[in-house]
């Protein structure tokens, strides 16, 4: 890529300047700084207690109850494979809208909404991870710091085990 | 005469939309008269009813330029005039024909919904048969030119008064008066009054509003009905009165005079609608109705968290709100009930869809067969409606290919030539009773067991009863047609059936006599938004398991509990042996009791499991849960059927108890997650942004 004297975020700046700019709510996991697309957030909230769903992966931490439809809650940082959340009252659920369904993701807090020219996203580099990674869309430096942009169909376009599950019966 | 521009602020698409919906139901009404008719009913009501049904459908197609429609439809109704002035008789070849033609015309319209091209000559035999039919019996194919058949017929002319007054809403509802009244012109001489009296001063006159009443003498030789047909799509936007000079003569229409008890009345709107036999009745959107279900949902949840809250009250010290908090309950469950009933259906939606099957089956095998309907009326949640159309089509496909016999064996066998399929429902305790049943040659039992057995799904010496073998239909890749052909007979059948009717929580059963025939019995849920169920508690876990499912409930003696190897543990009870399946062990919850005496044990039954004990650890109460969908936003579960909200806000699982135990006896094989290994099969939701 091309490197860019602007700088990648431009805060405080009216959105509508540029059709190009992209927004982001960042949320952390731990000491990791992650973003999500805007569009997708549909709110958030504070944790609440879920049920469990029999027999599902890790990262699945059960459903809730939001106003009459049951969602599903996900750990993220389970997700990425960096252990177990254990929920407090001060951890965040965001409600995202994923194609048709809508599920919750559990992370740590939420921190900001920061404005991006997708220019200024970088790739991921090639660690050598395993091909689960796909959730993760790029890299954007604001700052001193450094955001993951998080992708909800690489998140969610993996199987889960119910399904395989589902579909062992069906056979 | 101020001329309505709404018709701008619709879309065509939008008029199109409708008029299929309406084509739809029209299409069903006249499948239904016309199998009342081939089942001896021949009377006036009849057959005006199936003349209107194909007369509308004609109506709105020139609309929409579906030009076969209007070509088919118009031949159609040319016989159908002609069987209702009694110029035909309705014999039994004339039935026939009339349910070919409902049957290609529902293609037709079919097709011209889906905007689909039917093949060049489609019908074309069917089209020329009633031509022919026509012919001989004098009749041109062209019902436009009533007043000049008029002089064939037998009436007299007569004299009408009719008064024609348009609501306000009328214009603006797309129906212009000056149509009306020149069709009006064309029926016979036409003596015009109008009453512009209610015209507002010009400031305060809304154009779009209609003003004027009329009164028109006509003198001509057709019917009332006639006159009728003309008004009948304003009919609920005005009032109208029709009155004739003379008598009326037809019998249909001294009856309804009689009905009305007054002989100046004779012919007001009301007589008209009960003529018409229009129900009252409005077109919503199930969209909205599904809304309203899942508010009333949702209401009905708030509510049992406040009476929740309110037992906990001092009853002295509130007694206002305690009062008030009942109130609501009653409000909210009648309401709930109220809803409900709202998307009931009868059951004749599905039913009236049988005939043409096997009709078109019959055919097929060469065998011929009538089939009977009784109580399509009884009512039915859409929920429940919507998934009873397979399984039906596949009873009655089993019932025509392996059931009735070919006219041939029938007569060897001392039968009457046509077969007979009964088709019947009925509510009973809660559920609906849907029964297929036949008088072919019934299920051979020795034939079925020498196959199972042949195929090792029944050990050679096992003792079976007729039930059990009766039962073994039911099993998978199980078909004893010799041919496979294209109808049954690829073992995708009865199993099929079964697993999609406990899906819906309903349970399925046959009887039969070998060379008497067999039937289907089919019990499902009046509903599947609302279920009864007992509310159980494991460790820190809340499920519910439906009480239909449920035979009792115990806390067992530990002499009792007997282990088998490999399998768990048995219960014995009243020289039984029931598995026993730990919730809490199958679940992956901790905290749990675990001990089934000192838990309880709820004995369900299920068609596909049998009776199996399932330890939970405490019974929470009984209640009534509206069921949530887990899919919509998660996936299915295994052994969970769907999901529900408690009075304290909290979600619980609703279990499939037919499942639990399979899941069970495959053990450990899915407790497991290797995690995140990828799959292509995921669905949905790779297209978040």
């Amino acid at each position: 890529m091309q490197p860019d004297n602007k700088p990648a975020v431009q805060f405080g700046q009216d959105v509508a300047v540029s059709e190009n700019v992209q927004q982001f709510i960042t949320f952390t996991l731990g000491e990791e700084e992650y973003g999500i697309d805007i569009m997708v957030v549909r709110e958030i909230k504070g944790w609440t207690e879920t049920t469990m769903i029999p027999n599902a992966p890790p990262h699945v931490r059960g459903v809730i109850n939001l106003r009459g439809i049951i969602v599903p809650i996900f750990d993220l940082r389970a997700r990425f494979g960096t252990g177990v959340t254990v929920p407090t009252n001060m951890h965040v659920v965001i409600i995202v809208a994923a194609g048709t369904r809508t599920v919750g993701l559990l992370v740590d807090t939420v921190s900001d909404i920061i404005s991006v020219d997708p220019k200024e996203i970088r790739d991921v580099p090639d660690m050598g991870m395993p091909t689960e990674d796909q959730f993760l869309e790029g890299l954007v430096a604001i700052q001193d710091r450094m955001v993951t942009l998080v992708s909800l169909s690489g998140l969610f376009g993996m199987p889960t085990e119910s399904i395989k599950r589902t579909a062992a019966v069906a056979a | 005469m101020p001329v309505t521009s709404d018709s701008e602020a619709y879309p065509v698409a939008q008029f199109r939309k409708t008029y299929f919906e309406e084509c739809a139901e029209l299409m069903d009404a006249l499948q239904s008269n016309l199998e009342l008719l081939a089942n001896g009913q021949e009377d006036d009501e009849t057959l005006h009813a199936i003349f209107r049904s194909v007369h509308s459908v004609k109506g709105g197609a020139g609309a929409f330029g579906c030009t076969d429609l209007v070509a088919f439809s118009h031949t159609f109704e040319s016989l159908l005039d002609a069987l209702r002035d009694h110029k035909i008789p309705a014999t039994h070849e004339i039935k026939q024909l009339l349910l070919r033609a409902s049957d290609a015309l529902a293609d037709i319209v079919n097709a011209a919904r889906l905007e689909q091209q039917l093949p060049p000559n489609f019908a074309a035999d069917i089209s020329a048969a009633m031509r022919d039919t026509l012919q001989g019996a004098g009749q041109s194919a062209d019902v436009s030119s009533a007043p000049a058949t008029a002089d064939a017929k037998t009436l007299t002319e007569q004299t009408y008064r009719i008064r024609f007054r348009p609501h306000t809403e009328m214009l603006r509802k797309a129906n212009e008066p000056l149509l009306l009244i020149r069709q009006l012109g064309k029926l016979g001489s036409l003596r015009t009054e109008v009453d512009s009296s209610s015209l507002p001063p010009l400031d305060s006159l809304d154009p779009e509003a209609a003003y004027l009443n009329w009164t028109f003498t006509l003198d001509t030789a057709v019917p009332r009905s006639a006159i009728q047909d003309v008004f009948e799509f304003v009919e609920d936007d005005c009032d109208l009165e029709i009155e004739s000079s003379e008598p009326a003569r037809l019998p249909a229409e001294t009856a309804t005079s009689d009905a009305t008890g007054a002989s100046d009345t004779s012919g007001t709107v009301a007589a008209t609608v009960a003529a018409v036999g229009a129900a009252q009745s409005i077109r919503v959107d199930v969209d909205k109705v599904d809304r309203l279900v899942n508010l009333v949902g949702e209401l009905v949840i708030s509510q049992a968290m406040l009476t929740e809250q309110g037992l906990g009250l001092p009853a002295d010290k509130y007694p206002e709100l305690i009062q008030g908090i009942e109130a609501l309950a009653q409000s909210a469950r009648e309401l709930q009930e109220s809803v409900m009933a709202i998307r009931a259906q009868p059951v004749k939606s599905v039913f009236a869809r049988m005939p043409r099957i096997v009709r078109e089956l019959a055919a097929t095998l060469g065998k011929e067969v009538r089939i009977v309907t009784s109580g399509e009326m009884t009512e039915i949640d859409k929920t429940v409606i919507e998934q009873l159309n397979d399984p039906l089509t596949h009873m009655i496909r089993n019932a025509l290919d392996h059931g009735i016999e070919s006219p041939v064996e029938r007569i060897a066998a001392g039968k009457v030539r046509q077969g007979t399929i009964h088709l019947s429902a009925a509510q009973r305790s809660g559920r609906i009773v849907i029964e297929v049943s036949d008088d072919g040659r019934g299920i051979n039992k020795e034939k079925i067991l020498a196959k199972a057995k042949a195929r090792g799904l029944v050990p050679a010496g096992a003792n079976l009863t007729d039930d059990e073998i009766n039962e073994l239909i039911f099993l998978p890749a199980f078909s004893t047609a010799e041919v496979v052909s294209n109808i049954s007979g690829r073992g995708v059948g009865m199993d099929v059936v079964k697993r999609n009717v406990q899906a819906l929580g309903g349970r399925i059963s046959v009887r039969s006599r070998f060379g008497q025939g067999s039937a289907f019995t089919l019990s499902l849920p009046l509903t599947l938004a609302v279920v009864d169920g007992m509310v159980v508690s494991v460790g820190r876990e809340t499920f519910i398991i439906p009480l239909v499912a449920i035979v009792e409930n115990l806390r067992p003696q530990t002499a009792d509990i007997h282990p088998v190897v490999g399998r768990g543990h048995v219960l014995a009870l009243r020289g039984e042996y029931l598995p026993l399946v730990y919730l809490h062990r199958l679940f992956s919850i901790s905290d749990a009791i675990g001990d089934p005496c000192r838990g309880i044990v709820i004995i369900v039954q299920s068609e596909s499991a049998g009776r199996v004990g399932i330890v939970v650890d405490e019974l929470l109460g009984q209640q009534q849960v509206v069921v949530k969908s887990l899919e919509a936003n998660y996936e299915p579960v295994d052994g969970i059927s769907g999901a529900t909200i408690l009075g304290n806000g909290r979600v619980a699982l609703i279990l499939d108890v037919a499942r639990l135990h399979e899941i069970d006896v495959r053990g450990t094989a899915m407790r497991l997650p290797p995690p995140d290994a990828p799959t292509p099969t995921e669905k949905d939701m790779t297209h978040a942004a």
